[in-house]
């Protein structure tokens, strides 16, 4: 038993990892279908081994530190954006068994542990002693604070309704409704907010390409900025599993389909939300960073109260109160 | 109150949205732009001076290379310009190939700007599909004169290569498939919230500035002044034709995309004439002299690229090259305006309104 508690996160370490190479290379050839190319091809059958190759390549570069950085807070950036991104994968219960911390204040801990992130990237920003570097950690630090707000009060509907922060309760209460259903606002503030979270299309402003050339990690070279690669891409696996647990029912069959075993739920679920961001990122253009703050505090924060406030009101009505 | 500072910030001429070699000292105070400078040259080949020891036809690719996107306006504009001064008539056929190309040509470099153009505001798809549609562009020239950017292909007198069998008909088919590409388009661009969110009430100067600065073509007539020469002061066949000019309102950058795609639309309806009209037979060549000896004289001719007037000044002695060649070219005089427009703005919009602007820096620097 005690060989399984330290095999279990090993494996599941080397679960995520896979999840970001092969999600590269879905991202890369999603976006690729979707723009009339083929995407990646060359490296293995099908392209399988190119982000291996790509990874590979960065393995190998010169680690590069521009003299006048700040060498301390220069390493140790990538290491604080990255190390939370695993962090929070230890609440997350994939199944009613695959589980690590039956953990009472689970959502609590996500919410609290993922916005360490942001100081990852700030600091990044900061030591590398680059202009367009600064200006990208600042953004993601504002753009950050903004979204945190909105992400947390959409959740309060579903909290206020299972009585619970702890994620195995939410996804059993989840049996017969799935939260999407009656937090259909919660469900739309926290998806957009969770993709400001994840600087992703259309709110990537803080490494926006045409703009800040890289954003924070312009001058990242080799590992460490696989790292802060790795940190992002672990994010969509956890944003990704955190959305289908909250609105998606987690491992929980659709129709009774209990024949299919609960963990390829869980698995379907996930990716279709890993498709979506993907999907995103080739419809959307940019969003500018002043209309990203008012559409944060001026749209996002209100209807999220709003929300708060239906699922108050509603819990109280008869015939549907059960929903809630 | 915290103590500020505001910070310079040296934008390219390594940068992705600087399309080339273009560079801006920008002096900011957080995201916001206090003061904008362009500083240009590093794409500068002296094609002017250059032009003065060679003669007539040998400048002809070289001002292939100076608006990249758009070689068979700037081919014209030196042939054009050496043709009225020698006052040599050119065979239909070569009249109606040269309108032929140079239309499809703006389409490809309006495809190319509206491309580049949501890649600078964060889009990438319509990037590789205005590519896609380019390249069918370019495949037609390929087929008509074997090169994709550099044609090289008129001549004084004429054009240097036949349309090969079928070649017009391609064309006609080309231009059904870009009529229904237009309509993907609007319906995949013209209206994507955040893209209006960008670019609704940003970039906006007065008709008066936009003489003050003497710019041309699309950012002239985004301010809603109708001037094009092809109408105003209709040079090869263009009169023969039937096309609007279209004409913004606000002036704004939405105005301006608006204004291009339909330019687009309007070009298509001149190649559509010209393909139906285009004559049987026919030389493509007028009687031209072995050696070009152009009459002692000075001309300016101005045509409608793309860009904008792109001018054609040249003074002859008399002998087989010219004393002085000088081209006024569009997106040197459209950037001038860039400082006005950037004071106040922020970084974002930095790079939408420079986009908006439309240069091409082979062509400002020349």
């Amino acid at each position: 038993m005690s060989l399984l508690a330290i095999l279990a996160p090993v494996l599941l370490l080397v679960i995520v990892l896979a999840f970001v190479t092969y999600a590269i290379l879905f991202e890369r050839k999603v976006i690729g279908w979707m723009q009339n190319r083929i995407g990646p091809n060359r490296v293995g059958p099908w392209g399988m081994l190119q982000t291996v190759a790509d990874v590979f390549k960065l393995l190998i570069k010169e680690d590069v530190i521009p003299e006048k950085a700040d060498r301390a807070l220069f390493k140790l950036a990538p290491a604080i954006a990255f190390v939370p991104a695993f962090a929070v994968l230890a609440v997350i219960p994939f199944t009613e068994t695959w589980k690590f911390t039956d953990f009472a204040v689970g959502l609590l801990y996500y919410m609290a542990v993922s916005s360490i992130t942001i100081i990852g990237i700030m600091v990044g920003g900061w030591a590398s002693n680059n202009k367009y570097a600064l200006l990208g950690g600042m953004r993601s630090a504002a753009q950050m604070i903004s979204y945190e707000i909105p992400l947390v009060m959409s959740v309060v509907g579903i909290i206020m309704t299972t009585g619970s922060l702890n994620l195995n309760d939410i996804v059993h209460s989840q049996k017969h409704v799935w939260f999407i259903f009656p937090q259909i606002i919660g469900f739309l503030v926290f998806l957009i907010a969770a993709v400001s979270e994840l600087n992703r299309t259309p709110f990537d402003l803080p490494e926006a390409e045409s703009e800040l050339v890289a954003g924070y990690h312009v001058e990242y070279t080799g590992f460490r900025f696989a790292f802060f690669m790795l940190a992002e891409y672990v994010y969509v696996f956890a944003m990704a599993s955190l959305t289908t647990v909250l609105y998606l029912g987690g491992w929980n069959a659709p129709f009774g389909l209990t024949i299919i075993p609960p963990i390829i739920w869980f698995i379907l679920k996930f990716l279709l939300v890993v498709f979506f961001l993907f999907w995103l990122r080739a419809t959307m253009p940019r969003i500018r960073v002043d209309q990203l703050m008012q559409f944060a505090w001026k749209v996002l924060l209100p209807l999220a109260i709003f929300n708060i406030f239906l699922t108050a009101v509603l819990k109280e009505v008869p015939g549907i109160g059960h929903f809630y | 109150m915290l103590r500020t500072e505001e910070m310079l910030l040296n934008v390219g001429p390594q940068h992705p949205s600087t399309h080339g070699v273009l560079r801006l000292i920008v002096k900011i105070d957080g995201e916001m732009i206090v003061d904008a400078e362009p500083v240009i040259g590093y794409l500068h080949r002296g094609t002017e001076k250059l032009a003065e020891d060679l003669n007539y036809t040998q400048i002809i690719p070289y001002t292939d290379r100076m608006d990249y996107l758009s070689a068979m306006t700037n081919n014209y504009a030196i042939v054009h310009a050496t043709e009225q001064l020698m006052g040599l008539e050119i065979p239909e056929r070569a009249e109606y190939l040269r309108v032929i190309v140079m239309e499809l040509n703006r389409i490809a470099s309006h495809l190319v700007w509206m491309g580049t153009y949501l890649l600078d505001v964060g889009a990438m798809s319509p990037f590789l599909y205005a590519f896609r549609d380019r390249e069918e562009i370019l495949n037609l020239f390929n087929e008509l004169c074997g090169a994709r950017i550099t044609y090289n292909y008129m001549r004084v007198g004429g054009v240097k290569w036949d349309a090969p069998p079928g070649w017009i008909e391609k064309v006609g088919t080309f231009v059904e498939y870009m009529k229904k590409q237009m309509r993907d388009y609007h319906a995949l661009i013209t209206g994507n919230e955040i893209f209006i969110s960008r670019t609704k009430g940003v970039g906006v100067y007065s008709k008066e500035l936009a003489i003050q600065y003497g710019l041309s073509g699309a950012n002239l007539r985004v301010t809603g002044i109708d001037w094009d020469l092809r109408k105003k002061q209709p040079y090869s066949i263009y009169s023969r034709f039937e096309f609007d000019v279209p004409t913004g309102k606000t002036g704004d950058l939405y105005d301006k995309y608006l204004c291009r795609m339909n330019e687009v639309v309007e070009s298509l309806k001149i190649i559509e004439q010209a393909v139906n009209q285009f004559p049987e037979g026919g030389s493509i060549m007028g009687k031209v002299p072995r050696v070009l000896r152009v009459p002692e004289g000075e001309i300016y001719v101005g045509i409608e690229s793309p860009r904008g007037e792109l001018g054609c000044h040249i003074v002859s002695k008399g002998k087989d090259k010219p004393w002085r060649l000088k081209f006024r070219r569009p997106s040197f005089y459209n950037l001038q305006i860039l400082p006005v427009l950037l004071k106040g703005e922020n970084i974002s919009n930095l790079v939408a309104i420079l986009g908006g602007i439309d240069i091409v820096l082979g062509e400002v620097d020349c």
